[in-house]
């Protein structure tokens, strides 16, 4: 439906915007402690509150918002750039020992949840917002190949297809020149789910101390400072949670939303 | 059938191999030796080369991983570095909190979800419909830690039904016990709830729509009485291919809400283990994992050549 794409899209820009505007302004500076000022609750000078070092809640959002969405867009290229290409040679060579190889390959990735292999990163090369984009990444390119592969295949069989092969087009050109523009829109609609499934899995992470590490600020780090003190100051939980909550939301909204509009068959029944 | 259950077998235990070999390496990988993290920078090289020896960390690294997985199969897990007990007693018993709390969540969230989905799509296209799914969008949007916290803040903190945290012991008494894990279980279940209630509406519609719940409707069926005999038992399949699938995750995600619920399972046990470098115990609980995952996939796949026969022609 085109209102939730509408929604999604607001309710995604917002945070979008305000990641990029904290590269140029927040309303405090985030270093600077201040002490005196703790555990405001949320009032004109901070519309958010203050944490326990009296730093300012929305300030943190702004530039958390930085982190969750570069990992979760990053962790989304890598899934893409890798799980595209390796879904459209599957295809490609379909029933033959490279497409056996691929998805066999999916299959064991598939069997490492995210956490799984962030822990697994994490002892090997200690914790970090790189190590936690390799980890989500690495996730998402199953996700990301499966998906192509199975759009593919149903391409392959195709008039046009069988066309370009007529004409001498190889395997691999005619992936890229007819087999992937025609799977685009799908892709779209999955990168925004994965990318929703990435701000939530950057957020899991931080909060456990896999992720981003401080001075870095981070949504789920955030509240992982919070947990002691909610029962004292609960807008150090309820902000940055609902920054999480509202962005997710938002990308599922719009990828619903995507889905919808860009599906052809959609189309037809609207027109 | 059995040609079938062989070929996926042989699959599982494939993947198997590979995935402890995959875990092996990249925890062989790592930095630093556990030996010298253990007796700090001052360490004698004589005592070193005995405490890596009582390790055995001096044995070459495709023998020690031939003594891991043999050792695996048999139910040797090793000796932590760290703590010098078994590692396999280690997760046994941090398994009693983490197994149950997986499989509580996983009977709250099927306990949600069900109805939310056939109420939905017995509805579908109002108000009722609009109101459960909306929910449902909310549930998969919210980060379980996230609603561990405001159920902690609400049902600990103000109203004190709960415990915020710690756990007494199953020798303690069976209640207590289920009493400690209902709230990190509801959290861990709000949002494969929502899940598995959407995968329920879309799948039950799905059914709705096809041929014979049109003849069964022509045979005088009532909507409702269509919808429990016909419609509902075939839209179980992909609805029960997603439980299979989340019992792994909620056993992974369980890690996480354990932390905020101080709560002494796999979680707890990871993380202590990465801190201390103790990397025996974090290889032996991803593989216990990723074992969990695949031989649930197993499962599934099974179960599902069971129940479709069209699966079992196919291969």
């Amino acid at each position: 439906m085109r209102r939730n794409l509408i929604l999604g899209a607001v309710l995604t820009g917002t945070f979008v915007l305000a990641a990029l505007v904290s590269f140029v302004f927040t309303p405090y500076d985030i270093e600077a402690l201040d002490i005196p000022n703790k555990l405001q609750p949320p009032n004109g000078a901070h519309w958010f509150g203050t944490d326990h070092f009296g730093r300012d809640i929305l300030s943190m959002i702004m530039l958390g918002a930085r982190t969750s969405i570069a990992v979760a867009l990053l962790a989304v290229g890598i899934g893409m750039g890798l799980g595209i290409p390796l879904g459209l040679a599957a295809a490609a060579r379909h029933g033959r020992a490279l497409d056996e190889f691929i998805m066999r390959g999916n299959d064991l990735i598939f069997a490492f949840p995210s956490l799984v292999i962030a822990i697994l990163i994490t002892a090997t090369f200690g914790a970090g917002a790189v190590n936690a984009i390799i980890a989500i990444g690495i996730f998402n390119v199953p996700v990301f190949a499966r998906l192509t592969r199975g759009a593919a295949l149903g391409l392959w069989g195709r008039d046009f297809i069988l066309a370009a092969r007529v004409v001498g087009k190889s395997s691999a050109r005619i992936s890229v020149e007819h087999i992937l523009p025609n799977i685009a829109n799908l892709m779209i609609v999955q990168g925004t789910i994965q990318f929703s499934l990435g701000i939530l899995a950057e957020a899991g992470l931080s909060y456990v101390g896999l992720g981003a590490q401080p001075p870095t600020p981070s949504w789920g780090r955030m509240l992982a400072d919070a947990q002691t003190l909610v029962s004292i100051a609960p807008h150090l939980a309820l902000f940055p949670g609902m920054a999480i909550v509202l962005t997710v939301l938002g990308l599922n909204l719009m990828g619903d939303g995507l889905r919808d509009w860009l599906d052809p068959r959609l189309r037809v029944v609207r027109a | 059938m059995v040609r079938y259950a062989l070929k996926r077998a042989l699959s599982l235990v494939i993947s198997l191999i590979v995935a402890s070999a995959v875990i092996f390496l990249v925890v062989e990988v790592a930095p630093g030796d556990p030996a010298s993290f253990m007796l700090g920078l001052n360490a004698q090289p004589d005592t070193l080369a005995a405490l890596r020896a009582e390790l055995g960390l001096d044995v070459p690294r495709l023998q020690r991983y031939f003594l891991w997985v043999g050792g695996m199969v048999q139910g040797d897990f090793g000796i932590s570095y760290a703590y010098r007990s078994p590692v396999a007693q280690m997760i046994a018993e941090r398994m009693w909190v983490s197994l149950p709390l997986a499989l509580y969540a996983l009977g709250l969230s099927t306990a949600i979800a069900f109805p939310a989905g056939i109420y939905a799509a017995s509805r579908r296209g109002t108000l009722g419909d609009t109101v459960v799914m909306g929910a449902t969008q909310l549930g998969v949007a919210v980060p379980n830690f996230w609603f561990a916290m405001i159920c902690v803040l609400i049902f600990a903190i103000n109203l004190r039904w709960f415990s915020a945290g710690g756990f007494p012991g199953w020798e303690k008494g069976f209640w207590g016990g289920v009493k400690a894990l209902t709230l990190p279980a509801i959290a861990l279940a709000l949002p494969q709830g929502a899940i598995l209630a959407r995968v329920m509406r879309s799948s039950l519609l799905d059914m709705l729509g096809e041929d014979f719940i049109r003849t069964a409707r022509a045979k005088g069926l009532s909507r409702r009485q269509t919808l429990w005999r016909h419609a509902l038992r075939n839209a179980m399949i992909p609805v029960l291919t997603i439980i299979g699938l989340q019992f792994s995750f909620l056993l992974a995600g369980a890690i996480i809400i354990e932390q905020v619920f101080f709560l002494p399972g796999l979680g707890r046990l990871v993380f202590q283990s990465i801190s201390a470098r103790d990397l025996i115990v974090v290889e032996s609980v991803v593989m216990l994992l990723v074992f969990s995952v695949i031989v649930v996939n197993f499962a599934v796949d099974l179960a599902y050549a069971v129940v479709d026969p069209r699966l079992r022609a196919r291969t």
